[in-house]
């Protein structure tokens, strides 16, 4: 437990009446113990962390300086789930001071203790175990409401915590989703294929679906705590839309509050693979448990949303577009036995006549985009051949689509983007018909 | 004379009545064994082709690339040829059993020798089947890792795998099945050891440009140049 408390120092009594749930049987003995110190708290803001020590620092500044600001009442607790960070991120995040905020904003006081609890759970990064830490730790110091803060935030304000927390603790919503002002070719993967096909199966406009930050009830952490099958790894891939799915599934209340510029990560284009397994392959997998619920919506609704729904921005942006339609033609030849196990003829046949045009005639329209999609889910579905194999296969289409998009807003302005946009989810919900009818033929 | 001939062949032929006599019940011995197990090799195998039905064995054949070869040689599906492998297998044995019966010198020690054949025959279409399904699986992932880390000939490192998995499934039944033991095992070792060497000879003379090229783009330059232009999927 850390030493960092306000000078009105809230004597804390060491609950021993916490119940200690199944799940939190993996923590270890000295965290619970901490854990026990701190007795009950009514926010929670989990830090998972991994040699984060570049942008800990001012990540937990703006944090304390949110709850002195915002929350000077409220029993809080900070909780960084580490894999093994051996650049002393823990140390920083335990050793942070709120004097210093204080000092800072001398006008600013909190009532009660602040606590900053660290825990190593591994050696390598896991987001699956770091989420099921925190929501533990949650639910062991029954949280009114927490929110999970990426370490690589760093243009995070303060502002950040009431806008993710406040509809849970105020407005009794149960999942509050971020959404950001974004450059137009910033989370392609999301703009294309995770938020249209999202909104098309579940009926709901998420536009971060996969958000590194969000907010949730204790009653919501609590359920996917126990639902959550956390000792199988594929369970524990892509933790974050399956709690998003889990929270519409279960019918929670979610809506979504707007933070402001999304921080800027470095780019890997290494990155494809593995996030098209995070939000697509649970995407799919969801569809199994989930077929009831979506196969019987048949359009979206917003979300209630704090702040503007989506911001775009336009600075120039250099993007190799040569090498993602070269990627995407490469990929049409050589896995041409890999799709012909996915798709139908007549997609395999457009697909292939689009990979022999050039660079200034090539488009991947919408149209056959959405087709391609669906029908990977219903082969996805139905197993025909590995279903990581399936995800990876869809990497290379995704690269002619992304081309399309970097065409079609190359010139766009911020209206004309969110109009391409919005015509492709409402694409992919005219098309649904057509993924019931794959899914069950 | 005349009598002396008629008599032995009166006793010849007494002496073929006999022996068929004694024959005769073995024989429907051998029938009665042919058609109960006729009729048990036919049960056999509607139940085994309902278990490959139920565990959908058909499509594991396909994912193992076993189907098309079939097709390709214009024999019926895995499922159908395993049926009538296992009827064809059980009905033989219980024929095999019946001429046993019939008790013929020689024959006996063969039937046996089949017999203690058979767990062999199982393990190695087993392992075939297997090899096959494993040459599939990894040959398509190291397509679609070496097409997403946009890899030069992709299919040519795919097709390596499969072979090299064949090739080991194969060894590994001809060892089983005790056909040319110490033949496969050389070829086995001088062929895999030929493609090794000569891999090596290959990206280390041949392609060393291309390796030096392909080493530092992936680990002194750590692709940041390229991925500069690189887009943001999340």
């Amino acid at each position: 437990m850390s030493d960092d408390v306000s000078t009105q120092e809230r004597s804390a009594a060491p609950r021993t009446d916490i119940k200690l749930a199944e799940e939190s049987f993996f923590l270890t003995d000295d965290f619970v113990r901490q854990l026990i110190n701190v007795g009950e708290i009514d926010i929670l803001v989990g830090l998972p962390t991994h040699n984060n020590a570049k942008t800990i620092g001012s990540v937990v500044a703006a944090i304390q300086d949110g709850i002195l600001q915002w929350f000077p009442r409220e029993r809080v607790a900070i909780i960084n789930a580490d894999a093994g960070s051996r650049d002393g991120t823990s140390e920083l995040v335990v050793n942070a001071s709120i004097d210093d905020v204080r000092r800072r904003a001398s006008n600013r006081s909190a009532l009660r203790t602040l606590h900053s609890i660290s825990i190593q759970y591994g050696s390598s990064m896991a987001r699956g175990t770091a989420l099921r830490t925190i929501l533990a730790a949650a639910e062991l110091l029954r949280a009114r409401a927490c929110a999970v803060i990426s370490p690589e935030s760093t243009n995070i304000k303060p502002d950040w915590l009431p806008a993710l927390l406040r509809p849970i603790y105020k407005e009794d919503c149960d999942l509050v989703l971020p959404t950001y002002a974004r450059h137009k070719f910033d989370g392609v993967l999301i703009t294309n294929l995770l938020y249209p096909m999202t909104r098309a199966l579940y009926g709901l406009r998420i536009r971060e679906p996969y958000a590194s930050e969000f907010a949730f009830s204790g009653r919501l952490g609590s359920q996917f705590l126990a639902q959550n099958s956390w000792n199988d790894e594929a369970a524990r891939t892509g933790c974050e839309v399956r709690f998003t799915l889990a929270a519409i599934a279960g019918g929670f209340r979610v809506c979504q509050s707007f933070l402001g510029a999304k921080p800027h990560l470095e780019r890997h284009a290494a990155d494809l693979v593995p996030a098209l397994r995070r939000t697509i392959g649970v995407l799919f997998s969801s569809m199994e448990s989930n077929f009831a619920l979506w196969s019987s919506k048949t359009a979206s609704q917003p979300v209630p949303t704090t702040g503007v729904e989506q911001q775009v921005t336009l600075d120039s942006l250099r993007v190799n577009k040569n090498r993602l339609h070269k990627m995407f033609c490469t990929g049409v030849a050589e896995l041409e036995s890999v799709f012909h196990s996915i798709l139908s003829p007549t997609t395999m046949a457009e697909l292939q006549q689009s990979a022999g045009l050039g660079e200034n005639e090539f488009q991947y329209p919408a149209e056959l985009w959405v087709r391609t999609v669906y029908e990977f889910a219903a082969s996805h579905h139905k197993a025909v051949i590995s279903r990581d194999h399936i995800i990876q296969a869809l990497a290379s289409l995704f690269r002619g689509r992304a081309f399309t998009f970097l065409v079609e807003n190359r010139n766009a302005s911020e209206s004309d983007v969110e109009s391409h946009i919005e015509s492709l989810c409402l694409e992919f919900e005219r098309q649904k018909p057509y993924l019931l009818k794959m899914w069950s033929g | 004379m005349r009598e002396m001939i008629v008599s032995e062949l009166t006793q010849a032929v007494q002496e073929l009545a006999r022996s068929f006599a004694r024959f005769l019940p073995r024989l429907i011995v051998l029938v009665i064994i042919a058609f109960v197990g006729w009729v048990i090799a036919y049960l056999l195998k509607l139940f085994v082709r309902s278990i490959l039905r139920l565990i959908k064995f058909d499509r594991l054949s396909e994912n193992a690339g076993a189907s098309q070869l079939l097709a390709k040689a214009a024999l019926p599906s895995s499922s159908e040829l395993l049926t009538r492998f296992v009827f064809w297998v059980a009905w033989l044995g219980f024929i095999l059993l019946g001429v046993s019966v019939l008790g013929i010198f020689g024959l006996q020690q063969q039937i046996a020798h089949f017999f203690l054949f058979l767990p062999r025959l199982f393990v190695a279409m087993f392992i075939m089947f297997f090899g096959l399904l494993a040459a599939s699986f990894f040959s398509r992932a190291a397509l679609l890792a070496a097409v997403n880390a946009n890899m030069p000939s992709p299919h040519l490192l795919s097709i390596s795998t499969r072979v090299i998995i064949i090739v080991f499934a194969l060894s590994m039944v001809f060892e089983e099945l005790g056909v040319a033991e110490q033949t496969v095992l050389v070829a086995f070792g001088i062929t895999f050891g030929a493609i090794m060497l000569g891999l090596a000879i290959a990206f280390g003379t041949g392609g060393k440009e291309l390796a030096r090229r392909f080493l530092e783009k992936r680990f002194v330059h750590g692709n940041k140049e390229e991925n500069e232009d690189e887009l943001s999927p999340l």
